[in-house]
């Protein structure tokens, strides 16, 4: 599954949309950016509710697939445009980080 | 001889420029047709060790040297050095202050993850001079 399908299929908000034909291996969950940066997998959906510039470095840098920020979670003006230039696309969800997990589980399960 | 060195200066205490040595030289190394995960594991080391120097650090300089078959790393602070050096590779064990973890950093994950994401790291600390640290990640070709 790829980040265009996953947007296509989960309702999400589109902050910033960057090479969204990235295929997603899975997910992770987590606030703790150096945490994220020893867990995150290459292809991973990270589900976060940190959106500041320090955030969009650890997806960039870590080969994440897309950002999901939970809870509705804000992306901070100067995140949104390093996003942009860094190419990593960030989505919002009302739904939290749990609840999320579960519809991308039963999408990539099928 | 060093295949392409590249040098960068960090600025201490702004988060907001962290990172961009690390993705600088991630694209240098896209560029050069490098294996994906080798250049992961180099910039999330570099990543690391830049947030190092703007909290601890106040700055400094780093320089990488690429070659074939490895990335040399080299990060060079003048903070006030580690005192134990040990204790500092402990996974959860920080100092850093508290505006710093509400960025999300701090966690005490940050030389743990040095050493997990390299093939070697050497780390040379000096109370009251500062503290540099050697790393290497080896390339694998397929």
């Amino acid at each position: 599954m790829t980040v265009r399908q996953l947007k296509e299929q989960l309702e999400l908000t589109v902050l910033v949309e960057q090479n969204i034909d990235k295929e997603i291996t899975g997910c992770y969950i987590g606030d703790l950016l150096s945490w994220v940066m020893s867990r995150v997998q290459t292809g991973n959906v990270w589900l976060t509710v940190m959106g500041n510039v320090n955030a969009i470095a650890v997806a960039a840098l870590s080969d994440a697939a897309c950002i999901i920020l939970t809870d509705s979670a804000v992306l901070d003006e100067d995140a949104k445009e390093k996003a942009q230039e860094q190419g990593v696309t960030v989505f919002s969800s009302n739904a939290n980080s749990y609840q999320v997990a579960v519809q991308l589980s039963r999408l990539l399960s099928e | 001889m060093s295949f392409l060195p590249l040098h960068f200066t960090v600025s201490g205490y702004d988060f907001t420029c962290a990172g961009e040595a690390s993705s600088k030289v991630k694209n240098k190394l896209k560029q050069l047709g490098y294996d994906s995960e080798a250049i992961r594991r180099a910039a999330i080391a570099m990543y690391e060790g830049e947030i190092n120097m703007v909290i601890h650090g106040g700055g400094g300089e780093i320089f990488v040297e690429v070659y074939p078959d490895h990335i040399d790393i080299k990060m060079a602070d003048k903070g006030p050095g580690i005192e134990n050096i040990e204790q500092a590779m402990q996974e959860g064990y920080s100092t850093a202050p508290a505006n710093v973890r509400a960025l999300g950093f701090g966690a005490g994950m940050g030389l743990p993850n040095i050493k997990k994401y390299t093939d070697s790291l050497r780390i040379e600390s000096e109370i009251g001079k500062g503290t540099t640290i050697y790393m290497t990640v080896q390339v694998n070709h397929s």
